[in-house]
């Protein structure tokens, strides 16, 4: 019953294809001779299964709620930064000023003192709790403002972006002790796992898949419950919702913040696979591209944001490779088509053309 | 939010009035939509409010609803409530419920989810996350689907449904928040002549457990519905009556059904 | 009493100096190359005062290094590249003798301090009145008595009313380095503190611990008299920085002004077809460049009205092959137009490379004057001239031309403009031709004062998002007032947080004032805009 709930068929399709990779690949890179799968295309995987999930938690609150929000990225960031932290501290007098307690570029940057909000951060337990906690934090005070006095919309989108804009402003100064323009990197060991070796990586990248897999099944949860059919709603009917007695602020910011966090965790998961986290992650490109992976793939899916995310981030992997040149217009062409020709996304036209076929009649539901 | 309740002419609570208009103004760029309007609706009356196009019926709707707050004046509640502090989520959960002039339904649900989501109870997310439907509720809905005449589309997706349709699946919604007072706008247009005299009996078997109030520009339906009427116009009350009466007053049909 | 002996006294020497004149010029240069520095000094500063016409050449040669001894003890003058040497006292060509038949006048810092000095009295009679001006302002700075004389002779022979202003100036702040009477010291003091400025500041501050206590009390009171002054120039230099970045922004948003107010479309590519303008401006000058360089002070007129079409155009094109499909669906005009700014970003950066490309300014747009102690430089004020001429024309257009209200008719009421007989399609596309168009405008003036590389457009865009919203879409005045109260609030800002961090404070006010007022400061009012 509750199964049936949770998984239908393109849920239990994906999940299926996950388990098998997350199966696949570490067979394939530890443990078959002549390693079939290299360990860069594990953390490349890793890396793909924490967008995926980011894609995830965009597409909650954009293609359940209507919230077109741009400040996806900083709330990845923020994750990502809060993980940061703990792997700095982490590195402990192995940095190349060899101080115990400062990372490296605080000793660079001639501080002697650990500023008040990274104490606790070599403590994992605290690390994983500001994972969800700061991005959740500033999602709520953000949209405690902006819901309550009812900005929606464009205007919305613009003043996420503007959120967004301002953190990276505020990311890239020094002064704010997060690494300034190189960020947070050289990082060692995340407990006490070698950052570098194959196992190290090979697990991070199943946890990924885990928490791609538990994000789809808490979205798919929220989506089919009463809150989510509200939240189709006040997507559809703002107005209406209200007249009924629902306080659309409220379930705006819950499922915002439900979302920013799980973005947390997608950024928090990312930062380790990849080595780095600076203030480029919450550049203002950075958060579209977020959004046309959700309509690539088909709002309101879940399983099509993340299918579109593992797409576009793939087809940019390779296409930066063999022609660099290319990579922007095809992102840029991709933009504009998905939005014209294919609302959506790819997963709706799949199924709507199936269930055209199957029906032999185009439905009502379909023109409207 | 709530004020002490005050009572008038030391009527018991029965008795005293459900809603309590004084004095109400509210001017858009200078343009004043509602003009020292007074009104006030008994428990359990049915009341037909009219008046020609931009009369401002509808602000009238959005000020009792809490949608547009009123430049002056009261609007009480029960004797004890001040509208004028409540938002639409709030007078919606005091028990105001409220049909457009556009139909609104949830194109994206079914038939039945729509009810399903109007139907009385707690509104806050934490309980709509953890929500169960009853077996109660359940029945509730197919008897709103019989009143409505929507049973065999039950599981159709709203959006899908004719403008009639809409209108008589907004009817259902409105009954099934169960609420104290209906605000009805409009709800005849798009509906053939059987439908609207079946709206209106409707309407009528309503009023009495509780109140309601209708704007209807379709005269047989006023008509129909048999009650004092509210003429509206300039944004005041012009005059009130039965239907007989007010439309043999000289001004109102100069303002109003002379044109 | 004293003051005027001095002045006889100076006036005497100066005679005769001048009738000793070229013989007296000789001895000293051909005493140059012999003694010790400070004799050496010495004869620099005699030399300064001979005001012969040859004297800052062979001073400015001895300063260069170029000042050699031949074999036969003549002083000359060496071009350092080409070798030729003329005779340092009368000029003449004296051919190109061999480097090693050369021995180099040595000079050292207290010579060359010797020197400055006595080049700046020097250029003090300059028939030039700019370099008497900075003559007369190198002076003010060093203020050291010994120019006193010269000063005096200077302020005596000067015609020019502000130099002469400015040489007094120099003076009063040399007295107070001697030990002239106090009275005569603050009456020097009463003229800097009415002068106002840094330069008059550094004079004063050191007396402020005099031991007189009347020049002490004199100073003190004008220090604080000229802190205030500076105060309130730093205010208006603030303004005019803030009115400076006002006009930009309202340049770079007043075309998103008009795609979003009218149109309610949010045009992600605008930055774009601003960086399109400044790109145009780079194409002009380059042919001018290549092919009539005597045009270039011309460049910027050619080039607005090509910006103006080659952005309107690509501005329809977007509208008839993009927006045009996504009109009442706000969040996906903005990816499509995202697209957008991604292709053209990247179109420009494969056709003129990824690097910033050299725009110049012609002459008319260099340089700075000053106003008061304010810096104002051209360009910024021809920028600030020119968005208000935009503003205007733009004004014009919305308001009193036929085009301009079947756009405001299809802003209130698409559909019944529609059912009036207005091609609301040709009206869209036109509205936002007319947008992009300006961008392109914005694109010229900007590639006057940043870099033209691909990125501009994406440099601009959340700020001029922030304009608009701030300043209430499909309001043009609205934009103005926000694109200036932006501007002037980051500038004040500035001085106490720094560049990023007012940036960011902006920001996030903004942010709070559209929770206030969600339609920005001039909204426009009415149910469609609820619906
Ligand atoms: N939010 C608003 N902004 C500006 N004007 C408004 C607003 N709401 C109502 N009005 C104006 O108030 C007047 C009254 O409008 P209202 O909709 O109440 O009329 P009505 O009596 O319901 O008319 P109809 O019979 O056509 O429905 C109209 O002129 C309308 O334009
Ligand atoms: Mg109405």
């Amino acid at each position: 019953m509750a199964a049936s709930r949770l998984i239908d068929r393109r849920m239990g399709i994906f999940l299926a294809g996950l388990f098998v990779l997350t199966v696949a690949v570490p067979v394939g890179n530890l443990w078959i001779a002549g390693q079939p799968v290299p360990t860069y295309l594990v953390a490349l995987i890793g890396k793909y299964l924490c967008y995926a999930l980011l894609a995830v938690a965009l597409d909650l609150v954009w293609g359940y709620c209507g919230i077109l929000s741009l400040g996806h990225g900083a709330f990845f960031a923020l994750g990502g930064y809060a993980m940061g932290m703990y792997l700095m501290r982490e590195i402990g007098a192995r940095g190349v000023y060899a101080n115990p307690v400062l990372p490296d570029f605080m000793v660079f940057i001639g501080w002697k003192h650990l500023p008040w909000y990274w104490l606790g951060f070599d403590h994992f337990w605290l690390a994983a709790i500001m994972v969800v906690a700061v991005p959740g934090a500033l999602a709520f005070v953000f949209g405690w403002f902006a819901f309550r006095s009812r900005v929606t919309g464009v205007y919305l989108s613009i003043i996420t972006q503007a959120m967004t804009y301002a953190l990276m402003l505020a990311f890239f100064r020094n002064e704010m002790g997060f690494g300034g323009n190189n960020g947070l990197t050289d990082f060692k060991d995340i407990l006490g796992f070698d950052l570098a070796s194959h196992e190290t990586k090979v697990g991070l990248m199943m946890l990924s898949a885990v928490a791609l897999a538990a994000g789809l099944l808490l979205a798919r949860w929220i989506t089919t419950s009463r809150l989510g059919k509200v939240l189709v709603c006040l997507r559809d009917a703002e107005s209406r919702t209200r007249f009924l007695g629902y306080r659309v602020e409220h379930y705006k910011l819950f499922i915002f913040t439900v979302s920013a966090m799980m973005a947390g965790v997608a950024g928090a998961l990312y930062v380790p696979q990849v080595g780095i986290i600076n203030p480029s992650e919450f550049s203002t490109a950075n958060s579209i591209e977020i959004v046309i992976w959700v309509a690539l793939g088909g709002r309101g899916t879940l399983v099509g944001a993340a299918l579109g995310a593992i797409l576009v981030a793939g087809a940019k992997t390779l296409l930066t490779g063999w022609f660099p040149e290319l990579w922007l217009f095809a992102l840029g062409a991709l933009f504009v088509l998905v939005t014209i020709a294919l609302p959506n996304g790819v997963l709706g036209a799949l199924e709507g053309g199936i269930g055209r076929l199957r029906r032999g009649t185009p439905t009502r539901e379909a023109e409207a | 939010m709530s004020q002490q309740p005050h009572m008038i002419g030391g009527l018991p609570p029965e008795a005293q009035p459900q809603l309590y208009l004084d004095g109400v103004s509210r001017a858009f760029d200078g343009f004043k939509a509602i003009n020292n309007l007074s009104l006030v609706i008994e428990r359990g009356e049915l009341r037909a409010v009219i008046g020609p196009n931009g009369a401002g019926k509808t602000t009238m709707m959005d000020i009792i609803t809490g949608k547009t707050r009123p430049d002056t004046g009261q609007v009480l509640w029960e004797q004890s409530v001040d509208l004028t502090m409540l938002d639409e989520a709030d007078t919606a959960q005091l028990g105001i419920g409220r049909k457009f002039q556009k139909p609104t339904v949830f194109e994206n649900h079914t038939v039945e989810d729509n009810l399903a989501l109007a139907l009385k109870g707690d509104r806050s997310p934490f309980a709509a996350l953890f929500y169960r439907a009853a077996a109660k509720e359940a029945a509730r809905i197919d008897e709103l689907l019989g009143i409505i005449r929507l049973g065999d589309l039950r599981r159709r997706i709203a959006g899908s449904l004719s403008h009639g349709q809409k209108q008589w699946l907004e009817i259902g919604m409105l009954l099934a928040q169960d609420p104290q007072l209906l605000l009805v706008d409009e709800p005849a247009a798009g509906m053939t002549d059987a439908e609207t005299m079946l709206t209106a009996d409707l309407l009528k078997s309503i009023a009495g457990a509780r109140s309601v109030i209708v704007v209807e520009h379709d005269m047989d339906f006023v008509r129909a519905l048999d009650c004092k009427v509210t003429v509206l116009h300039q944004g005041s009350v012009l005059a009130e009556g039965r239907l007989d009466a007010v439309s043999a007053m000289p001004e109102v049909i100069e303002v109003y059904l002379g044109r | 009493m004293t003051f005027v002996l001095r002045i006889v006294v100076v006036l005497l020497t100066l005679a005769g100096a001048q009738h000793a004149g070229a013989a007296d010029f000789a001895k000293l240069v051909n005493a140059l190359p012999h003694g010790s520095y400070h004799e050496r000094a010495d004869v620099v500063r005699e030399i300064g005062k001979t005001g012969n016409p040859r004297a800052v050449e062979v001073l400015q040669a001895l300063a260069n290094d170029d000042l050699k001894v031949m074999a036969d003890g003549t002083v000359v003058i060496v071009d350092d590249k080409t070798g030729a040497a003329v005779g340092a006292v009368e000029g003449a060509s004296l051919g190109t003798p061999s480097a090693d038949s050369l021995t180099r006048v040595r000079v050292n810092n207290m010579v060359r301090r010797a020197i400055r000095t006595a080049t700046g009295m020097l250029t003090l009679r300059s028939p030039d009145p700019a370099k008497r001006l900075a003559a007369a302002r190198d002076a003010l700075r060093s203020a050291s008595p010994d120019q006193i004389e010269a000063l005096d002779a200077a302020i005596g022979a000067e015609t020019d009313a502000g130099v002469k202003a400015l040489l007094t100036e120099a003076r009063a702040a040399a007295v107070l380095k001697t030990d002239a009477a106090t009275t005569e010291k603050v009456a020097a003091i009463r003229l800097l503190e009415a002068r106002g400025d840094e330069a008059a500041r550094a004079a004063l501050s050191p007396l402020a611990t005099a031991k007189d206590p009347e020049i002490a009390r004199a100073v003190t009171s004008a220090l604080a008299s000229i802190a205030e002054t500076q105060r309130m120039w730093r205010l208006a230099q603030n303004v005019w920085y803030g009115l400076s970045l006002g006009s930009v922004l309202m340049l770079a948003a007043v075309g998103l002004a008009i795609t979003f107010g009218v149109m309610g479309v949010i045009n992600m590519a605008h930055g774009e077809l601003v960086m399109l303008g400044a790109y145009t401006t780079f194409v002009v000058q380059q042919v001018i460049r290549a092919d009539a360089p005597w045009l270039f002070g011309w460049s910027l007129a050619i080039a607005a009205p090509l910006a103006f079409v080659v952005a309107g155009a690509v501005g329809i094109a977007i509208e008839r092959g993009i927006v045009r499909h996504l009109y009442g669906r706000p969040l996906e005009t903005l990816l499509a137009t995202w697209g957008v700014s991604l292709i053209l970003q990247q179109a420009v950066r494969t056709i003129f490379g990824p690097d910033n490309r050299d725009v110049g300014n012609p002459g008319w747009m260099s340089g700075a004057f000053p106003l008061g102690q304010m810096q104002v430089t051209w360009n910024r004020l021809w920028i600030l001239i020119f968005a208000f001429a935009v503003f205007a024309a733009l004004l014009f257009v919305l308001k009193r031309t036929p085009i301009g209200l079947q756009m405001r008719a299809v802003t209130q009421n698409r559909a019944m403009a529609a059912n009036m007989g207005i091609r609301t399609g040709r009206v869209d596309a036109l509205t936002f031709g007319l947008g992009s168009a300006i961008a392109g405008l914005a694109g010229v003036a900007l590639s006057q004062i940043d870099n033209v590389s691909p990125n501009l457009g994406q440099n601009y865009i959340v700020d001029s998002f922030m304009v608009v919203v701030f300043g209430g879409a499909g309001n043009i005045w609205g934009t103005m007032a926000g694109g200036f109260a932006l501007g002037i609030a980051n500038k004040f800002l500035e001085p106490f947080t720094g560049a990023v961090l007012g940036k960011i404070v902006i920001l996030v006010g903004i942010i709070l004032f559209i929770q206030k007022r969600p339609r920005g400061l001039f909204a426009v009012k009415g149910r469609a805009v609820e619906a």
